[in-house]
């Protein structure tokens, strides 16, 4: 069929020797036939080249530095068709390659693959064990979100415990004596660069031992010799079809990857690693004080150093049996000391409802992200502290369409308006009702529940909701475009006209019996002056003295004056007069 | 190709287990090449460039800034702009050259070069606009006079309101091509 193709065949055979090697790979001698309990190599190599190919792409969208790492991968989970399948593909992956690591060893060790003449290759595929946590780990930290963040400084505060080197080792690391620009960059180089640079060169060199010595039978041997091709190739397949199963389910059921809140010093976010390290976090709990280089370094090491003298142990029956006997330990201690972590954080309610906190805030920066056309230069967490401050400082009475700005019940009964919308035309419509108007989600609860205002609308009510509706409209779409809100720029020039006429209509209803639009008369002033209301000036004057004649002066009813008693400085209140007003 | 397996099977299962191996082989390969692909052209997706606000006119100048029949002055463009996931306020995205060629009427042009895209500077000595980068010099109605550009500097549209203000409506054109075609398109 390919017979045209036939002297280009042998061109390329001549200068490379392709055919021959492939030839070789294909037709490896496997005692005893192919078998399901070698795949696991294969699988391996699989999930590398999967990482390597999604690693790339994801590459070519992030940024490392503290201010635009959550950033970019927010970007490319939420924004970037197909983002979030790649990212996932690429988490996901990473985690099933654990799994598999371990397996892989298992299978080793049981077999007794390790022994002679096959110790190096033993040693390799260790140390590959290690490069792969430690890319787990480095990428952990790459999307600089609140998990990321805070289980990262666990590892590298570890890091720095361990005797001598350990403060340069960690300063080295972090790229300086903080968290910052430079560890991003940093972790980023060694999980791109360096790391998977020695996985490639190592892998090559794993492989091609295993290639010399061939595979270690599992004895007694149930079948006749085979070839690899293509019995054993097809199980590899299928194990590799699995695994790819595997990883996309969970990246379907997950949506992608998850991504926490951006990382914030300030919180107090309770720190975990990723599943496979929690065995080490349980691990330090039993190890107080200056006793932690126990945990965090001497064990793991010993047993590390134990794994690797298996080949040699390995040589004695009995070497072999303890071997089997260590990796069992190991294993069944690892799993035990996860089993016991996760039933600990399953009922600690600091660690439960720190993690919702934490997933709400991501639920909130993302939305803030989207409704606000992109993040602001000082990064996403700039972005929260609208919100955060809110929750703080004006929640106890406030509400933001029924939370308390972080997603989360109010603590006390709402007593004063709940501002989501605040000065918006759908905001003032609804307030202007006189139901409404009394209802507990605006001023219900406060004593303007029967002041002047709430008199005032019961008395035009019937008029209000009849001949004069249109009338009242356009006076909301009038004081509404004092605010000059981001969300209405389009309709204020489009209804220009009908502004202007609402402007006028403004004293026809009887607004500036109490009102003021326009100019401020401080001697007839009876109620809040309407000239820019809601606009950020007008709103940053309220906040800083309610209880100034411009505003409900002697009538105003518990609302703290924030700046004149320095509650708190002008730049949290624009931070959250800024989020109110969805600038 | 012969083949050389020493337990040789019925051919019917060898044949069907080579083209499974090779089937989902491929498939497993294929689908996160095809993810990693699909993420990667997404730029050619998206296509476009940033929407600008209102009628994409900005003030940059009064009148009585620009000698009548004088040489052209070079504004910046500051605007707010959109990157990706990041959203400036007030940052600098061009520049152009604004000249009043007679009481009331300006004509502005993009700094950049229609050739390839360098910045295009004004030779007060010469009286002429210059490209440094390839040699393309214009004259002061911005039409080529020598070099490689293939047309003139790109003009914009113009507007004076309110008697004194100098609106220019601020857009980049593709590079190299005859035709004067916006890049966002
Ligand atoms: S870029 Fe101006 S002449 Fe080439």
């Amino acid at each position: 069929m390919f017979k045209k193709l036939k002297p280009l065949q042998d061109w390329i055979e001549h200068r490379t020797g392709a055919g021959k090697l492939a030839q070789e790979a294909l037709y490896e001698n496997i005692p005893g036939g192919s078998r399901w309990r070698y795949v696991w190599g294969s699988t391996l190599t699989f999930t590398l080249a999967v990482q390597f190919i999604t690693g790339i792409v994801l590459w070519m969208g992030y940024a490392p530095s503290a201010t635009s790492a959550w950033e970019s991968v927010y970007y490319m989970q939420e924004r970037v068709s197909g983002g979030w399948f790649l990212r996932g593909l690429h988490h996901w992956t990473a985690q099933v390659m654990t799994v598999l690591l371990v397996l892989h060893l298992m299978q080793v060790v049981i077999d007794g693959a390790y022994k002679a003449p096959r110790e190096v290759n033993f040693w390799f595929g260790v140390i590959l064990l290690q490069l792969v946590l430690a890319l787990s780990l480095t990428g952990y930290l790459l999307p600089w979100d609140q998990k990321g963040y805070w289980a990262t400084k666990v590892a590298t505060d570890i890091l720095g415990s361990t005797p001598l080197v350990g403060p340069y080792l960690k300063e080295l690391v972090l790229g300086g004596a903080d968290y910052g620009h430079h560890t991003l960059t940093r972790f980023f180089a060694l999980h791109a660069g360096v790391l998977p640079g020695l996985v490639i060169a190592l892998t090559a060199g794993h492989i091609y031992l295993f290639r010399r010595h061939g595979i270690t039978p599992k004895k007694p041997l149930k079948k006749p010799d085979e070839y690899f091709w293509p019995e054993q190739v097809l199980k590899d397949a299928v194990a590799c079809l699995a695994v790819l199963a595997t990883v996309l389910f969970f990246v379907v059921r997950h949506h992608g990857a998850d991504l926490g809140a951006p990382a914030d010093p300030s919180s107090n976010y309770p720190a975990r690693p990723d599943w496979y390290f929690l065995f080490l976090f349980q691990f330090l709990k039993y190890f107080p004080g200056h006793w932690e280089v126990l945990g965090a370094i001497v064990i793991p090491g010993i047993v590390m150093g134990l794994i690797f003298l298996m080949p040699i142990l390995g040589q004695w029956k009995l070497g072999h049996r303890f071997n089997l006997g260590l990796l069992c330990a190991v294993l069944i201690g690892a799993g035990s000391l996860t089993a016991i972590a996760l039933r600990e954080d399953a009922s600690n309610a600091t660690y439960q409802s720190g993690v919702s906190h934490a997933a709400n805030d991501a639920a909130v920066v993302k939305d803030l992200a989207r409704s606000r056309g992109g993040i602001p230069p000082e990064g996403a967490l700039s972005l929260l502290q609208g919100p955060k401050l809110f929750a703080q400082h004006c929640a106890s009475c406030h509400a933001f369409d029924g939370h308390n700005g972080l997603l989360a019940k109010l603590t006390a009964p709402q007593s004063a308006p709940d501002l989501k919308g605040f000065a918006s035309r759908e905001y003032l419509a609804d307030l202007l009702e006189p139901a409404r108007f009394r209802s507990s989600k605006f001023f219900g609860n406060t004593k303007h529940a029967n002041g002047k205002m709430a008199k005032f609308l019961d008395k035009h009510a019937a008029d209000f909701a009849g001949e004069s509706k249109a009338d009242l409209a356009k006076v909301i779409e009038a004081i509404s475009a004092e605010a000059k809100l981001r969300s209405q720029q389009q309709v204020d020039v489009r209804d220009a006209a009908r502004i202007q006429e609402g402007r006028k209509l403004f004293e026809t209803l009887g607004c500036t019996d109490c009102h003021s639009l326009g100019k401020w008369d401080p001697d007839d002033a009876t109620a809040p002056d309407l000239t820019g209301y809601g606009s950020r000036d007008w709103m940053l004057s309220l906040l800083h003295d309610p209880s100034h004649a411009r505003f409900y002066g002697e009538k105003n009813d518990r609302m703290p004056a924030f700046g004149k008693d320095e509650k708190l400085s002008g730049q949290q209140l624009g931070r959250i007069v800024d989020w109110l007003r969805g600038d | 190709m012969t083949d050389p397996s020493p337990a040789p099977a019925p051919t019917d299962r060898r044949e069907f287990v080579k083209c499974a191996s090779c089937a989902i082989g491929g498939a497993i390969g294929l689908l996160p090449m095809a993810a990693g692909v699909y993420v990667a052209i997404d730029p050619i997706r998206q296509g476009g460039g940033p929407s600008s606000v209102g009628d994409g006119f900005l003030r940059l100048a009064m009148l009585e800034d620009l000698p009548v029949g004088g040489a052209p002055v070079k504004f910046s463009i500051v605007s707010d702009k959109a990157d990706k996931w990041s959203r400036y306020s007030q940052v600098p995205i061009g520049a152009v050259y604004l000249q009043q060629t007679k009481p009331g009427e300006v004509v502005a042009f993009n700094t950049v070069c229609p050739h390839l895209g360098c910045f295009v500077d004004y030779r007060a000595s010469q009286k002429d606009f210059f490209c440094p980068c390839h040699n393309s010099n214009f004259n002061l109605s911005g039409a080529l006079l020598s070099g490689v550009s293939p047309r003139g500097m790109d003009t914009l549209e113009v507007a004076v309101r309110n008697g004194r203000e100098v609106w220019v409506k601020f857009q980049t054109f593709k590079a190299n091509q005859a035709e004067k075609i916006p890049a966002n398109s």
